[in-house]
């Protein structure tokens, strides 16, 4: 809500430049959006006097004025606005000036006539259209007569007014009001408050109960207020009303409807009026809408109704949304004379779910939806009345007709001031603590430590010892504070070996040359289902805002192949990412809430490294990634044999260059080349994937760390070279090597492979080293022959080698 | 011409050709051989001393041997000098460019905002916190209405949801945590300091400013005798740490359901350090997370009970931090890992 300075201070004696001011507010209550004024960033505005005003003699439209300005000569300006005319006070923008959206007026010749500045609308002297009343929404500004020629415009149209844009937290809806703000500055800067009571005089020849009654649902309208005016004359309000009006961003529309916005700022109570000629039947009813019943608001949007909205009706039709507009219907026009205000207050609820519904989101709405004062209503509903006799004559009928009604009372909290000083950490004195309080507007009672604080409906968000405290310490101020840290038992901050595990992967994988990602774990049904490790039932969000992200995934690779190709769409074709996440499973359709499964998956696509002027890159392949994953999986330190075995399990995976991964036997991934399908469908360069189940890695045993002794004794290596089939494995080879090796044999390294040229064809060659060692002994070179020699044999057998 | 002037040739010519050479072959093997080997010129002068008188033959001898040992000296320290200057050369044409680039280590990066995660862990793991993690699919019971903001309550529109179903979402802050474990805390064991960091969900549009998914960290503290100012020191300690001394803290009244007081914090605005500019509009202030003393419906509705037991909660968003430190512009960079960003960080 902007807050007008100027208002705030005809109740209260503040004389703090505007921008402490809102700092003030800002520190001690609420948020301040901005502190601005209308005439911030304009020069040179004057009111002028066309003293003559004469048809442009090369246009149809256009008039050359001469406009007084207070100056040795009148100008002379070209104007286009159809309201233009002789003996107007108007707004001039002299030569030079600046006017709304920072534009600059200079002298110029329009159609061959020389102009010498510009004469204004409001919304060209910078006002939001939005707020402009609708009289000058199409032409210049024609000033009330009083206005001086040649003074600034600024004090005239309130644009000199310092306005705080506050931002009020859903506690605070006492604070969009300006009796709200008033008694919270009042607090703040320990002022009285002067506050105005309405003075209502009724007609007594009139009764209202004569022309209006009302039956409302009280669970609906726990306060529901009506009085009834005669005799009203529809025409613009005053211009200091109009003023207060768009200064609040609300378009002054009539002296009527202005009143119930200027109540509504001034008390925080909405007010709603009627044109008391067309309700029917003299009666009013606050009920349940039906289901589809169609109605248009005064602003035209039309609605069709649930029978959970709630209206304001007559025994016919409903004429007003109940705490949220009005309709058309019963709605005040130029010909109304006599009015009904309606003052009340609506289930917060129900106005809430029906603004939403219905995305109607009104001045009104917004109070009743953060609450109103219960008892404030009858204030507000004189003050209405009062000011609307005051500008018109307008007879206020006796008697306010009151269908519903709540008797607020202050609430009562009891507190100590051990507590106070003990929560907040302060050490304020009973005198100190209990001026706040009285500050603030409480009523409060001493009793040793004890304080009986009595808390007006006007804050209506107080009710518990906390909301106390928080009064005390934002009163007393924050930065008045001591900073502390907190005393007591000492407690240990340590990570679980889960976090530390969690760590020291990222840690191996970084070290290896991939990059930490974090993509997006809502995504597309199709990529959600892609790369699944095992069977699962996608989770769907209810209402996606796109299908982009409709489903939660139950792989990470889909999204790190996203990232590939954004990388790879602009140019950089090297991308090595890991990333570590949840994935949703459900074991059942009908499981609402999904497991959340750690996973850890990594993509390399084009090199992993660049040529450079020693060393050439060389594509990615299978094996530069499975050494990464080897590493990873070596340095978890998992007690058990580590596997790869050959799949095409996998839809989106090559078939013949994936490998599922085991551990001890339990599968915990998959590791291979994208299929060239799906890449080219994610529009990326080959690349390699894995992901693993993160969760089992880490709740996997691992291995206790003992040291083996060195052996002190020589070891002796022996080279084997083999012309095997190709479709013989390395884990075949290795593994029959180490069956025949017998107890000395230590290492098998594989050092080379070849299938090119001289080389028969469905054949390779392939040569290992084979290292020997006795810790207890010097190894027999007859030892080391036999071995050899078994192994030969055996590998002959068994895969038909050739030994080369 | 006596023995001794031929001794005293001998060395003459010795040390001069030793002079000369420059190589080392023709030093051992020629000059070497030719003075002091055994049919060399020293030996073979020395064959001539039986003819001398037998009083002058000791002198001779002595000063044979003097002339020897100044040989084989020169010798040595030619060799020396002639071994230096080979390795001289080899050295000088082992020279190499030492501008030319070094090979590359392949080298990952740590995710921006997992790096400023892991350091807040850190700071509290130093302060006795424990870290804990929570669903990101949550129960509405927890996200909602144990944290005291019951259907309707118009805070909820501060958080607009992705539902599952009625009762099911995606956790639209980490403060749920709050609530799961105040339920099962024991208190026997001490006091609760946790904090839990994770992804949440907003039912937002992405843009540069906002991200239907982005990072939280909850901070909890609850025992017997919390205060409010324990909640400054530790933000205060917390900004310290993770960004310098030179950051100040202040706090303002805000409102949050979960906590009362609630407070919003400031620090000091690293652009301007608080000189005030665009990106604090002007305040040197710029609101960097949300805080406040756990309300007392939290608490009950968790077992607790208010009254011997209360403390601070708050809550941070790693990604607005990142943002500021770094002036990243977009938040968005966080989640379409483009390697030339990520890449800027370690």
């Amino acid at each position: 809500m902007k807050v007008s300075y100027n208002w705030l201070k005809e109740y209260l004696n503040l004389n703090v430049p505007a921008d402490q001011l809102g700092e003030k507010i800002e520190r001690t209550a609420v948020e301040v959006d901005s502190v601005t004024k209308h005439q911030d960033g304009l020069k040179k505005l004057v009111v002028g006097k066309v003293v003559s005003c004469e048809k442009h003699p090369n246009s149809d439209h256009l008039h050359v004025c001469q406009v007084d300005v207070n100056q040795d000569d009148l100008l002379q300006i070209v104007c286009g606005a159809p309201n233009v005319a002789a003996g107007e006070k108007v707004i001039v923008a002299l030569p030079g000036s600046r006017i709304g959206n920072n534009v600059k007026i200079k002298r110029a010749k329009m159609r061959g006539v020389k102009s010498n500045g510009m004469l204004c609308g409001l919304d060209e002297v910078g006002f939001d259209r939005s707020v402009v009343p609708e009289k000058w929404l199409n032409g210049i500004y024609v000033f009330p007569d009083d206005a001086k020629v040649g003074k600034p415009i600024y004090h005239y149209l309130g644009m000199d007014d310092d306005l705080i844009d506050l931002d009020v937290t859903p506690n605070r809806g006492d604070m969009l009001s300006i009796y709200g703000t008033v008694h919270e500055l009042a607090a703040i800067y320990d002022l009285k408050p002067d506050l105005n009571h309405p003075k209502v005089e009724e007609n007594p020849k009139l009764n209202a109960s004569d022309d209006i009654s009302a039956d409302v649902d009280k669970k609906i309208a726990p306060i529901y207020k009506l009085r009834v005016l005669k005799n009203v004359k529809i025409q613009p309000s005053p211009l200091w009303m109009q003023i207060r009006l768009w200064n609040a961003d609300i378009r002054p529309v009539n002296n009527v409807v202005d009143i119930t916005n200027y109540i509504m700022l001034k008390y925080g109570q909405p007010i709603q009026v009627y044109d008391l000629d067309k309700i029917n039947n003299q009666k009013l009813l606050v009920r349940n809408a039906r289901l589809n019943e169609k109605v248009e608001t005064t602003d035209g949007d039309k609605v069709t109704l649930t029978d959970d909205d709630i209206v304001v009706a007559d025994d016919q039709k409903p004429v007003a949304l109940a705490g949220l507009t009005g309709l058309k219907g019963a709605e005040v026009d130029q010909n109304t004379k006599n009015i009904i205000f309606e003052a009340g207050v609506f289930s917060f609820v129900k106005v809430r779910k029906m603004a939403q519904r219905h995305s109607i989101h009104t001045g009104s709405s917004q109070r009743f939806e953060r609450g109103v004062n219960h008892a404030g209503v009858n204030e507000a509903l004189d003050a209405a009345c009062e000011i609307e006799h005051r500008f018109t004559d307008a007879d206020i009928e006796q008697g306010t007709v009151t269908a519903s009604d709540i008797d607020a009372k202050p609430v009562n909290v009891d507190i100590t001031l051990t507590r106070i000083n003990r929560v907040l950490g302060l050490s304020l004195t009973m005198p100190e603590a209990s001026n706040i309080f009285k500050r603030l507007g409480f009523g409060v009672e001493i009793n040793d430590d004890q304080m009986s604080v009595s808390i007006p409906p006007r804050r209506w968000d107080i009710h518990i010892e906390a909301d106390l405290f928080e009064e005390i310490a934002r009163i007393y101020g924050y930065d008045n504070m001591p900073s502390t840290l907190p005393s007591g038992p000492t407690t240990i901050g340590k990570l679980t070996n889960k976090q530390k595990l969690i760590r020291r992967s990222r840690r191996i994988l970084q070290d290896s040359g991939l990059t930490h990602a974090i993509s997006y774990s809502l995504t597309t049904a199709k990529k959600a289902n892609m790369f699944m490790m095992r069977k699962s039932y996608e989770t769907k969000l209810k209402m996606p805002m796109t299908i982009d992200r409709s489903t939660l995934r139950m792989n990470l690779l889909s999204g790190l192949l996203d990232d590939v190709a954004y990388n790879q769409a602009r140019g950089v074709d090297d991308v090595a990412l890991y990333e570590l996440g949840r994935v949703f499973y459900k074991d059942d359709e009908k499981q609402v809430r999904p497991n959340e499964v750690e996973h850890i998956a990594g993509v390399i696509s084009g090199s992993l490294s660049i040529d450079t002027w020693n060393h050439k890159s060389k594509p990615v392949d299978f094996y530069q990634l499975k050494g990464i994953v080897d590493n990873y999986l070596d340095d978890l330190n998992l007690n058990g044999d580590i596997d790869y075995e050959a799949t095409s399990d996998y839809p989106e995976m090559h078939p013949g260059r994936t490998a599922n991964i085991y551990i001890h036997g339990h599968k915990i991934g998959f590791i291979g080349q994208i299929h060239p399908v799906i890449a080219d469908k994610f529009n990326i360069k080959p690349t390699y994937a894995f992901e693993l189940d993160l969760k089992t890695l880490i709740e996997m045993p691992k291995r206790e760390q003992t040291a083996d002794s060195v052996s002190k004794y020589p070891s002796i290596s022996r080279d084997i070279a083999i012309l095997v089939d190709k479709n013989v494995t390395n884990k075949e080879i290795v593994s029959a090597i180490q069956k025949r090796g017998g107890a000395f044999l230590n290492q098998v390294h594989l050092f080379d492979l070849y299938d090119g040229a001289h080389i028969p064809s469905g054949k390779k060659s392939m040569a290992y080293t084979l290292t020997y060692q006795d810790q207890h002994d010097t190894l027999q070179n007859e030892v080391v022959d036999k071995s050899m020699k078994k192994i030969q044999r055996d590998l002959k057998q068994q895969f038909n080698v050739t030994i080369r | 011409m006596s023995l001794k002037d031929d001794l005293a040739n001998i060395r003459d010519q010795a040390l001069s050709e030793i002079k000369n050479v420059s190589d080392v072959s023709t030093l051992n093997q020629k000059i070497r051989v030719s003075f002091l080997g055994k049919r060399g010129k020293i030996t073979k002068v020395l064959r001539d001393i039986k003819n001398l008188d037998p009083k002058e033959r000791p002198e001779v001898g002595k000063y044979s041997n003097i002339v020897r040992n100044k040989i084989q000296d020169a010798v040595a320290k030619k060799n020396q000098e002639l071994k230096q200057a080979l390795l001289n050369q080899k050295l000088k044409d082992e020279k190499i460019d030492v501008t030319l680039p070094g090979s590359p280590v392949p080298k990952g990066s740590p995710h921006v905002i997992q790096s400023i995660i892991d350091h807040i862990c850190d700071i509290f793991l130093g302060m006795g916190y424990q870290v804990l993690s929570g669903p990101e699919v949550e129960e509405e019971k927890y996200n909602f209405e144990r944290m005291n903001l019951p259907k309707y309550h118009p805070a909820r529109d501060m958080q607009a949801t992705f539902y599952i179903t009625n009762d099911i979402l995606m956790r639209t802050q980490t403060s749920p945590m709050q609530a799961r474990v105040l339920e099962k805390y024991d208190f026997s064991k001490g006091p609760l300091k946790m904090i839990s960091p994770g992804i949440v969900f907003r039912r937002d549009n992405d843009d540069p400013t906002h991200s239907h998914q982005f990072h939280q960290v909850e901070g909890l503290v609850i025992d017997k005798n919390i205060k409010m100012s324990d909640l400054k020191g530790t933000l205060e300690y917390l900004i310290h740490q993770l960004f310098g001394d030179k950051f100040d803290i202040r706090l303002r009244p805000s409102y949050f359901p979960f906590t009362e007081p609630s407070v919003e914090v400031d620090m000091t605005c690293f652009n301007c350090m608080g000189k005030g500019c665009n990106i604090c509009k002007n305040t040197g202030w710029i609101e960097v997370l949300g805080a406040g003393m756990v309300h007392p419906n939290v608490l009950k509705m968790a077992g607790i009970d208010p009254k011997e037991y209360g403390g601070f909660a708050f809550g941070l968003g790693p990604d607005r931090f990142a943002m500021l430190r770094y002036g990243v512009k977009d938040i968005r960079d966080f989640y379409l890992d483009d390697v030339r960003f990520l890449s800027q960080f370690d």
